[in-house]
């Protein structure tokens, strides 16, 4: 699987990308792909306080939920609203148009503490090889 | 690959929702190589069977299915099973993998009849056509006239060259077939089933599949629905209970508890709210915690999401508003009657 470079990843399988000051964050390729169709999210409210490594919200496959974790701490400013119709849109495109949250971002440095891609590459690998 | 009473199966293939579907429109095949045998041999075979099942398996005819609940004295399930009359003094049971040895000590221990009862399951591997499909893959495997056997009615031949028993039965809502082979012929008549099924383009299903179609058409799963402590009346299986045979285990408390009525009983619902309920779910009236969800998911067929939940009798029947606690909040359902999925035909 191809991640991002300029992305930062969780141990937890989100990602966060920094666009003009904001974070949008979403789940990994990897993530969607143990998950299976996902045919649910549900997603924070506007104005929420988001706390890093608090859980924000939940993506569902037939099979199973997924409780999703605030990679960063930030206060959400937008929700990707065409996943309420289109929860497909994160199989299809997990680390594009199946982002899920934009925060605003209060501390750089939790951004750091996060994974590079190739780290993450290397986690995934470690983790299934479990 | 998830593990499974030790044994590893997948959750999916290619997908529950393509494989959910190949099942309601097509075939699929599923590996259900896990599920328990057990043999039961004798002049009083059947009666060592009517002593313990709710069911009558003295109606069955050489050659015929039925299914039934092993139950203990409080009318509870020791396990749900299929009984297969092979003849008047052999009986095939088909249980379930993970109560397997109990179900095993249980028709030992209570075996007054001098039976011959054998666990037999390692000798077999059991795969399931299921499908509107299946009859057409089937029959091109076998020497038997599978378009003339009846639901709940099985045969035994050769299918794909090798000796096996081959079942009208399935846990899918769907038409199908259940074949039980040696073991040892497993791969290749996995392999043989695939190849003559391409051409309806016939799907490998895992247990998301055969969750969400059991689920559709409200058959229960142990451990689930039923357990040792739930009876077939609470279940909605009061017509496995055939009270007027003779004694048999649990019988006497079955009778009290027709007579008295149930307390509880399982009972279907559908989503209202935005959410999917989940397997142990609350269920709430008025925030008050009346019951569990026992299965729930969405329903691939109906594009809902549905359940089964265990109620006090007051509040199961369709069209009563309940809630479903999903991750702490209370979301909208309505209880809605089963199956919530029947073939056409």
């Amino acid at each position: 699987m191809d991640y991002p470079t300029d992305y930062f990843y969780s141990r937890e399988h989100e990602w966060v990308r920094l666009e003009n000051g904001t974070a949008i964050v979403g789940i990994t390729d990897h993530a969607q792909d143990q998950l299976g169709d996902v045919v649910f999210v549900e997603l924070p409210t506007m104005g929420a306080k988001l706390e890093a490594e608090g859980p924000f919200g939940a993506v569902e496959s037939v099979k199973a939920v997924s409780d999703i974790y605030a990679p960063i701490s930030g206060d959400v400013i937008e929700v990707n609203e065409a996943l309420l119709d289109a929860p497909e849109l994160i199989n299809s495109d997990p680390h594009g148009e199946g982002w899920l949250v934009k925060l605003t971002v209060f501390d750089r440095s939790e951004i750091q503490r996060l994974m590079k891609a190739d780290q993450y590459a290397k986690y995934v690998a470690a983790e299934s090889d479990e | 690959m998830i593990d499974f009473g030790g044994w590893e199966m997948p959750v999916e293939y290619t997908g529950i929702i393509g494989e959910h579907q190949a099942v309601r429109t097509g075939v699929g095949v599923f590996d259900v190589s896990h599920m328990g045998e057990i043999e039961i041999r004798g002049p009083q075979a059947v009666d060592l069977i009517d002593s313990l099942c709710c069911n009558r398996a003295a109606s069955l005819r050489d050659g015929q299915a039925q299914y039934t609940g092993l139950l203990n004295a409080q009318g509870g399930f020791v396990d749900d099973l299929l009984v297969h009359r092979i003849d008047a003094q052999h009986f095939f049971l088909c249980v379930n993998a993970s109560n397997q040895d109990s179900d095993y000590a249980w028709v030992r221990d209570n075996n007054r009849f001098e039976a011959d009862v054998v666990l037999t399951s390692a000798d077999f591997a059991q795969i399931a056509i299921q499908g509107p499909r299946a009859l057409s893959v089937a029959s091109g495997l076998t020497d038997l006239h599978l378009d003339s056997m009846r639901y709940y009615w099985f045969g035994r031949g050769e299918f794909c060259g090798v000796p096996a028993m081959v079942a009208r039965t399935g846990y899918t809502g769907e038409d199908g077939f259940e074949v039980y082979v040696p073991s040892s012929e497993a791969e290749g008549v996995w392999q043989a089933i695939l190849a003559e099924g391409a051409k309806e383009g016939i799907l490998p299903c895992g247990l998301g599949a055969r969750n969400t179609l059991r689920l559709e058409a409200a058959m229960s799963l142990y451990g689930h629905e039923i357990d040792d402590r739930t009876t077939p009346y609470e279940a909605g299986l009061g017509w496995i209970v055939k009270l007027r045979k003779p004694a048999f285990r649990g019988r006497e408390a079955l009778v009290r508890q027709k007579a008295e009525g149930v307390s509880r009983k399982i009972a279907g619902f559908e989503m209202r709210g935005r959410g999917i309920a989940r397997d142990g779910y609350p269920v709430l009236i008025e925030g008050k915690e009346v019951g569990q969800v026992t299965s729930a998911s969405p329903a691939p067929s109906l594009d809902k999401n549905i359940g089964l939940c265990i109620l006090p009798l007051e509040y199961s029947d369709p069209g009563t508003r309940i809630d479903i606690e999903i991750r702490g909040r209370p979301v909208v359902a309505e209880t809605i009657p089963i199956p919530f999925y029947k073939r056409k035909n």
